[in-house]
């Protein structure tokens, strides 16, 4: 099961294993590495050398298992959405309710494992940036949990749109701080956290909410959020004695995708698809889809596929989802894609808002809107396979925070 | 490699820095404003050294002045090619002037960078300041810079330790830019002590000039900077001044570089 297999996407180029990525200065082949400023650099090194520390270090493991357990509620159920699988009318459908989890998403999995980091490197101050607010709801409530400050940076036209999430940051403790500069959502708030670090980085330990920035942020964001895989992986063997054959998971920057897809990387016959957000259309430019309608760059310490023009300069990302419209993926994505061992495609904000009501009536689970794009993929691909075959799709997170947004496109006063 | 490149990159900053003064750095943004004048007026105040800031939708390392005229460049239609053709018709008009481009990854590597380093050389740059390529991503666009002729200037920071220097001066050439202060432009200066000492300890390692900058906004500071540094970049100071007075900005430019340059090149007593 280590090779990879002869899949008609699978480029000739041939490697033992793509789970070994990356290589020792960050790369995942030509993506990835640590485009950050001189300032930084020191730490991002630190930060490195804390991680391998860590990685060795059984202590360190079991406390994160520790709190995995505890605190998160893991291992998340492995569910079979019987309803969904007939309203569709073809392969089952099993769902890994990440959702599940304390703080509604799969975001807490990586800020456990990087508040931990940020305490045995002795750093005081927690930042860290947020788009729907997931990741900042999960940061305030870790730094809440260890007693640490904690500045988040949030775009002000998304805290206008996830009110909710502002005030649970708050109720937890948090500072946060809008951000008016550019497009006012996601990477303005990146920009602004990495400010924040370049200004302080005496003290302050920037939990990142992805598995992007500089090297290594990406690695050690999927090796956190990989617990999804590794308990995915083992409960389906348990419950069916097999493997999934597809995978299915939105992408932002694409840690829940990861954390699913990378226990499952060298099983050959598990084909992979991940879900970008198609917003309007990816006819125009209204669209959060970076490798489906972006090019390569270097963008927040890391090069991959961006949403960017002629010269360069990024261009915002739309979707109805403040968790996806991010101009840029995690660099590990960029590889796999280019590698073929991943498939990509993209949903738009009308699909994934009608596999939001979908899942809402056949199974009584209201989804956050970016899984609702995984959903939606579901739904096309399912269709389109045989009932004894099995879709496992990551629902990363809990739809409440969305609930606004969908009664404002639904037409609904509240 | 670092000695090799030090020595064998000898063009206008070289000669600029030979002189028996300290240097004037001036930082402004390209398409803030009406730019050939303020450059104009940038030499004829007696700034040594001309930084042409390539603006950037995301100037992670920049404050508030810089972040802004970014915004107002490229809200004017500022591209790659304007960019080029303003350093084209200032090395047609300024012989001598070393000009320097300096900003961030993307646009840079865009086209390749083979493409960008053949755009500086046929455009006249010196040499090339980009904040997020570290020595570790060299080969994103240093080797192509170099084989054109064009120094690659890398940043040192109170963070860069003894440990670390070496690699920051592998293939750095033309002078080495000293950021004072662990932050972003524009912000508070460092102490002149802690200044002089980095310098010093930074010069025990090289030959290269030191220019020291961010957060320098009047003669006395850029004075003192002069007693110990090779040169003192100033920016964001500058770039206020187009924020305030737009596409007539070129006469207050002239006369606050010229305070500048009064300041840093007496600085030393020399002048």
């Amino acid at each position: 099961m280590n090779a990879p297999n002869s899949d008609r996407t699978m480029p000739p180029a041939k490697v033992n294993s793509f789970r070994n990525q990356p290589d020792s200065r960050g790369h995942f082949g030509d993506y990835g590495g640590r485009y950050v400023a001189e300032t930084l650099m020191p730490l991002v090194l630190d930060l490195e050398r804390e991680y391998r520390a860590a990685q060795a270090d059984p202590a360190f493991q079991a406390e994160f298992d520790d709190l995995l357990e505890h605190y998160v509620g893991r291992p998340s159920p492995l569910y079979f959405a019987e309803r969904l699988t007939e309203a569709l009318g073809g392969a089952q459908v099993w769902f890994k309710r990440d959702e599940l989890n304390h703080t509604g998403a799969h975001k807490i999995n990586n800020c456990i494992g990087q508040i931990l980091l940020a305490i045995r490197m002795g750093k005081t101050r927690i930042i860290a940036e947020t788009g729907a607010g997931q990741h900042g709801v999960a940061t305030a409530t870790v730094c809440a949990r260890f007693g640490l400050p904690c500045v988040i940076y949030m775009g002000a036209t998304d805290v206008a749109r996830q009110q909710p999430n502002v005030f649970r940051m708050k109720l937890l403790g948090a500072e946060v701080v809008p951000v008016t500069s550019g497009a006012a959502t996601l990477k303005d708030a990146m920009n602004e956290g990495l400010r924040d670090w370049v200004a302080n980085v005496h003290d302050t330990f920037y939990i990142i909410g992805t598995a992007a920035g500089p090297h290594p942020y990406p690695e050690l964001v999927r090796d956190f959020q990989s617990v999804i895989g590794k308990e995915a992986r083992a409960q389906m063997l348990a419950r069916t004695g097999r493997l999934p054959d597809l995978l299915v998971a939105a992408i932002g920057g694409g840690s829940n995708a990861l954390g699913l897809f990378h226990p499952f990387l060298d099983d050959a016959d598990v084909k992979m698809l991940g879900v970008e957000a198609a917003g309007y259309g990816l006819d125009g430019d209204q669209h959060a889809a970076s490798l489906l309608g972006g090019f390569p760059g270097v963008l927040h310490g890391n090069k991959t596929y961006l949403l960017q023009d002629e010269d360069g300069q990024i261009t915002e990302g739309h979707s109805i989802s403040a968790g996806l419209d991010y101009p840029g993926i995690g660099p590990e994505h960029a590889w796999l894609k280019d590698m073929g061992r991943v498939e990509y495609t993209a949903v738009t904000d009308d699909e994934a808002l009608d596999a939001f009501q979908l899942l809402c009536r056949t199974e009584g689970i209201i989804p956050a809107l970016e899984p609702s794009h995984a959903i939606a993929a579901v739904a096309k691909r399912a269709k389109e396979m045989d009932r004894d075959q099995i879709i496992l799709a990551n629902l990363c997170g809990r739809g409440d925070k969305d609930i606004f947004t969908v009664a404002e496109k639904l037409g609904v006063e509240m | 490699m670092g000695r090799r490149w030090e020595t064998a990159l000898t063009n206008r900053l070289s000669t600029t820095f030979a002189k028996p003064h300290p240097a004037l750095v001036c930082f402004i943004t390209a398409g803030d404003g009406d730019t050939a004048a303020n450059l104009d007026a940038l030499v004829a105040g007696g700034a040594d050294v001309i930084e042409l800031g390539m603006p950037f939708t995301d100037p992670m390392a920049d404050g508030p002045a810089i972040q802004n005229a970014n915004i107002r460049s490229l809200g004017a239609g500022t591209t790659t090619a304007t960019i080029f053709a303003l350093a084209s018709a200032f090395r047609a008009r300024h012989p001598d002037v070393p000009l320097v481009l300096m900003g961030y990854a993307n646009p840079m590597v865009r086209r390749g960078p083979e493409w960008f380093a053949q755009a500086c050389a046929a455009a006249g740059i010196d040499g090339v300041i980009c904040v997020d390529i570290p020595p570790e991503e060299d080969d994103a666009l240093g080797p192509h810079l170099r084989a054109r002729g064009i120094a690659p200037i890398r940043l040192a920071t109170p963070t860069t330790d003894a440990a670390r220097l070496p690699a920051v001066l592998d293939g750095s050439a033309g002078f080495l830019y000293y950021v004072s202060v662990a932050g972003i432009t524009g912000k508070q200066q460092a102490d002149i002590a802690s200044i002089e000492t980095n310098v010093t300890r930074i010069k025990q390692s090289t030959d290269l000039p030191v220019a020291v900058g961010f957060g320098v906004r009047t003669p006395e500071q850029a004075a003192g900077i002069a007693k110990v540094a090779d040169g003192v970049v100033v920016g964001s100071a500058l770039i206020d001044l187009v924020a305030e007075h737009g596409a007539n900005a070129a006469p207050h430019i002239e006369v606050l570089t010229r305070s500048l340059a009064d300041a840093v090149h007496s600085a030393r007593g020399s002048a």
